[in-house]
């Protein structure tokens, strides 16, 4: 899959010039500047706080703008227990983020119920939203969750950048061109 | 006065009302009775100075009659003395008066009583539910309340599903073997 190469930058031919595929290029540009959602339920909240903090950094990633806006989010991290009560209310956060988002199930109970497998808990968050990436764990290190993270960056890396928005596009082209 | 001295005086003013009395290692349980339960409660924080409430909870023995038990939890501070007092509920009464006047914590440990075991408590300022949400159709720790849980479903508020238990709860089989022979998968598996 295209991704961008160390180019010979800026040389005397092309000067300060790197040619790519638009679809790499904007997907790099959203893989290392996923500003996440943090859902931060439970425990696992608290492993993500310190993976937000200064021993752990996830602002290598450039992650570490948890806004509890969804609107301004593109990742939604379910870090901690779902119960039934609050299932749909993330549910409701999840469908105010703007397109494209992803979501990464955080620890056991995210991704499936985990301990509890009681008359309150779901059973894992897939049973309501896609999720992309599952970190096992109770709570997951701070490392296994950058691993996540990474692995989230791969994940973007490898589809077109327009996947969901080709269609409307195409309509969109075709109805101005007729 | 010690803690002995209270328990004489309560048994001075109450002593008919109080149904049974048992006593194990240094701790004292009465059984009392439903009539008797606002009366006896404030002497106890009035006169005996229990004004420290621990704890309610509430018992379900399914297949006895009457089928639920109150177990209130009392602290004497000035005195570091304990009281149990048990109060027996059949189903078909289903309600107990509230002591949330007497102690405010109560206001929430009845809440949850009410929502765990669906017992009604008379008095109480605000009694709904706590845990589950309002309109959840079931009392969840009952004993006739399956363990993986019953699907319901409101609309816009929450839904539940029954969980899947693969092959029953994991918990331990209680004897006296080591930990290896008592844990969960050593158990024979349910069919």
């Amino acid at each position: 899959m295209a991704e961008t190469r160390a180019t010979a930058y800026d040389s005397k031919i092309e000067g300060n010039v790197i040619f790519t595929r638009f679809d790499a290029a904007l997907n790099w540009v959203r893989k290392n500047s996923l500003w996440p959602m943090p859902m931060g339920l439970a425990c696992c909240a608290i492993e993500l706080m310190a993976t937000a903090a200064s021993r752990f950094d996830i602002s290598r990633f450039g992650a570490e703008v948890m806004r509890f806006s969804p609107r301004q989010c593109d990742v939604m991290i379910v870090a901690g227990t779902v119960t039934y009560k609050m299932a749909l209310a993330v549910k409701r956060i999840y469908e105010q983020m703007p397109e494209p988002k992803w979501v990464i199930a955080m620890g056991a109970c995210a991704s499936t119920g985990g301990m509890y497998r009681s008359y309150a808990v779901l059973q894992g968050i897939d049973q309501l939203l896609p999720v992309d990436v599952y970190i096992s764990g109770c709570p997951p290190r701070p490392e296994a969750l950058l691993a996540g993270l990474m692995k989230l960056q791969e994940k973007i890396s490898g589809q077109p950048a327009f996947k969901d928005q080709q269609p409307q596009l195409a309509e969109k082209l075709e109805e101005m061109l007729t | 006065m010690t803690s002995q001295e209270l328990f004489d005086s309560l048994t001075k003013s109450f002593g008919e009302n109080l149904q049974h009395r048992t006593e194990f290692r240094g701790e004292i349980t009465y059984t009392i009775g439903e009539s008797d339960l606002r009366e006896i409660m404030k002497f106890c924080r009035d006169e005996l100075s229990f004004d420290y409430l621990l704890d309610i909870t509430s018992i379900d023995n399914f297949g006895e009659e009457p089928r639920f038990e109150i177990v209130y939890h009392l602290y004497s501070m000035p005195h570091a003395a304990h009281l149990r007092l048990k109060l027996k509920v059949s189903e078909d009464v289903g309600a107990v008066d509230s002591v949330s006047d007497i102690w405010p914590t109560a206001d929430w440990h009845e809440r949850e009583i009410y929502d765990m075991m669906g017992i009604k408590f008379n008095g109480h300022p605000d009694l709904r539910r706590i845990l589950m949400w309002d309109g959840y159709p079931f009392f969840p720790l009952r004993k006739d309340f399956p363990l993986a849980g019953l699907p319901s479903d409101m609309p816009d508020v929450a839904f539940t599903k029954v969980t899947p238990l693969e092959g029953g709860p994991f918990v331990t089989v209680p004897s006296t073997a080591g930990s290896k022979d008592r844990e969960p998968r050593a158990r024979p598996r349910e069919l």
